[in-house]
């Protein structure tokens, strides 16, 4: 579904804050394959992400994505077979705007509706958000015409995961996306993104500082490092691994302990 | 002396609220819904009125009205261009074509720095004929008023308005559903100064004249009525909205009028409706300020009585 091709990205080149941000990454993922990434601060995930958005081009390599070339396709075209999940809950939503606008705006992606630009928001496109809100069991549909603004963090995150899975992407991209959330609610949104990719076979990539979510989530465990992926295991070896001999083979790997602050101190 | 308010006071504070409400709606637009400082609005007002004036000349009053909103939409694709596909600043882009909109504008009117129509038909004229009374004015100007009001309301609530309203709010968002915000950008600024060209135009067939300096302070006048529309209204629907905004346009004008009467020289105008706006801009922060410093005096007072 997804193939990196030796992608690198170096940022601020030639000066003194230069920094190969990725360096090389290749890897294939295969339809519905659901892989969890770890690694140290500022090891790449987020970098990789956003060149897979498009939020910057690569300096080198390509990236295919079922296999069309989207190397230098633009962010707000690609935008339409992925979707992305950020850390901070604020950032897939318009707050002033209504539940009901928010999620016409994610419905507009859908390829038949690129021509009703001129049309408003039918009563049967209401129904339709309303019974998949009612989905999240989270009481939002009887809350349509409130600002998404008034929403708690949990509840704007888990709209936000609806829109981006509404018209099915090609590739979800989650960055941490329950990081920033309490630990019931975040329970309660991952539980809904493990239901939305089993139920509808999407591919996905998540990023995660939780060692034992890396392990139990998926079919696939990345480990990055220095813009790299110094780590990819899965099937029977994956079965098989705990999180201390996964934070040893990273060590092997990387020739380094894994420095992320917010993994030692969730653990 | 007598009173301060007449009814040709509330008349003509209506007639020009309602013409003037059509450049506040387009600060709307790009100020409150885009997020964008749009500072080319002055020069842009001065368009529509000189392209409108020398419409109505060659004796077409209807067409003139449609050619000052062309002419509108073009100095805004030059605005949204400047700021999408060539990287200046929104604020400078403004600033930018509205410097160069003053040429523009000398030269539409034939090089001359002002233009006047007391000869020509125009829409006003033309009501006096067909209503007669004194009431023509208000209505013609009403009448603008709400069909662009309803249009504007109807237009922000189709996908492409809500796309627009999503690109000042989380422009984010905006790419991940697939849409330009360069685009979304481009239809908000043609929209409003579309708008803003109209408002120009109808109030050079409303005075039968064209001035070169007619847009000076006009931003600040169109916020000023902005300002104080949405602090009437408040949140609510886009229709709720535009209907504060042509409210806080007449109260403006009314609020100009007042001071007018009360012997204020017409010169000072400019500096009352600054201050306006400072006040209107400053009230909800000096609100919460003043509420705050009366919760802490009260604590304090309550502490030190429990101190003894």
């Amino acid at each position: 579904m997804l193939d990196l091709i030796s992608i690198s990205k170096t940022f601020n080149p030639g000066t003194v804050n230069e920094k190969k941000a990725l360096n090389g990454v290749s890897l294939h993922l295969a339809d519905g394959d659901f892989a969890t990434i770890v690694g140290s601060n500022g090891a790449g995930k987020s970098t990789m992400f956003n060149a897979i958005t498009g939020a910057f081009f690569v300096d080198e390599g390509q990236i295919l994505l079922d296999n069309e070339d989207i190397t230098y396709k633009k962010d707000f075209n690609r935008s339409k077979i992925i979707g992305h999940l950020f850390q901070d809950p604020l950032k897939g939503t318009a707050p002033h705007m209504t539940i009901e606008e928010n999620m016409a705006l994610a419905y507009l992606r859908a390829s038949d509706h690129k021509n009703s630009f001129l049309s408003r928001v039918n009563s049967a496109e209401k129904a339709r958000f309303r019974e998949q809100l009612a989905l999240l069991d989270m009481g939002l549909e009887n809350r349509m015409k409130q600002p998404v603004g008034l929403l708690s963090g949990g509840q704007r995150q888990a709209l936000t995961l609806l829109m981006a899975t509404m018209v099915t992407p090609k590739i979800l991209l989650l960055d941490e996306h329950t990081a920033a959330l309490d630990p019931a609610t975040a329970e309660q949104v991952l539980k809904l993104t493990k239901n939305i990719i089993a139920e509808r076979h999407i591919t996905c990539l998540m990023v995660t500082h939780n060692m034992h979510q890396a392990l139990e989530l998926g079919n696939r465990t990345l480990m990055m490092d220095s813009g790299k992926i110094v780590l990819d295991i899965s099937g029977k070896e994956r079965d098989g691994l705990t999180v201390d001999s996964l934070l040893e083979q990273f060590r092997i790997r990387a020739g380094k302990q894994l420095d992320n602050d917010r993994i030692l101190t969730s653990m | 002396m007598g009173t301060i308010f007449t009814l040709s006071i509330l008349q003509s504070a209506l007639e020009l609220g309602c013409i003037y409400a059509l450049v506040a709606l387009a600060l709307f637009i790009s100020f409150s819904i885009l997020n964008i400082a749009d500072l080319s609005t002055d020069g842009c007002f001065t368009l529509g009125c000189a392209v409108c004036a020398m419409v109505t000349i060659s004796g077409h009053p209807f067409l003139a009205l449609f050619a000052a909103m062309a002419a509108g939409v073009c100095s805004g694709f030059v605005t949204a261009f400047l700021q999408t596909k060539m990287g200046i600043e929104s604020i400078l882009a403004g600033i930018i074509v509205n410097t160069g909109l003053y040429t523009i504008n000398i030269a539409v009117m034939g090089f001359a720095s002002n233009v006047n129509l007391f000869k020509c038909d125009t829409i006003f004229s033309m009501a006096k004929e067909a209503i007669g009374g004194s009431f023509y004015k208000i209505l013609v100007a009403l009448l603008i008023v709400v069909i662009i009001g309803c249009l504007l309301s109807l237009f922000l609530s189709t996908k492409l308005g809500l796309s627009i309203r999503a690109t000042g709010d989380n422009t984010d968002m905006v790419r991940a559903s697939s849409i330009n915000p360069a685009f979304t950008i481009t239809v908000g600024l043609c929209v409003s100064n579309s708008l803003t060209a109209l408002s120009g135009g109808v109030l050079a067939q409303y005075q039968k004249s064209c001035d070169i300096n007619l847009g000076t302070g006009m931003v600040t006048i169109a916020l000023a009525s902005l300002i104080i529309g949405e602090s009437i209204i408040g949140g609510g629907s886009m229709a709720k909205r535009v209907v504060g905004v042509v409210l806080g346009s007449c109260l403006y004008r009314f609020i100009v009028a007042v001071a007018l009467r009360l012997n204020v020289p017409a010169e000072c105008l400019k500096l009352v409706s600054a201050l306006i706006v400072a006040i209107a801009i400053a009230s909800p922060y000096m609100k919460g300020k003043i509420a705050f410093m009366k919760q802490r005096s009260l604590a304090m007072k309550n502490y030190a009585k429990e101190g003894k």
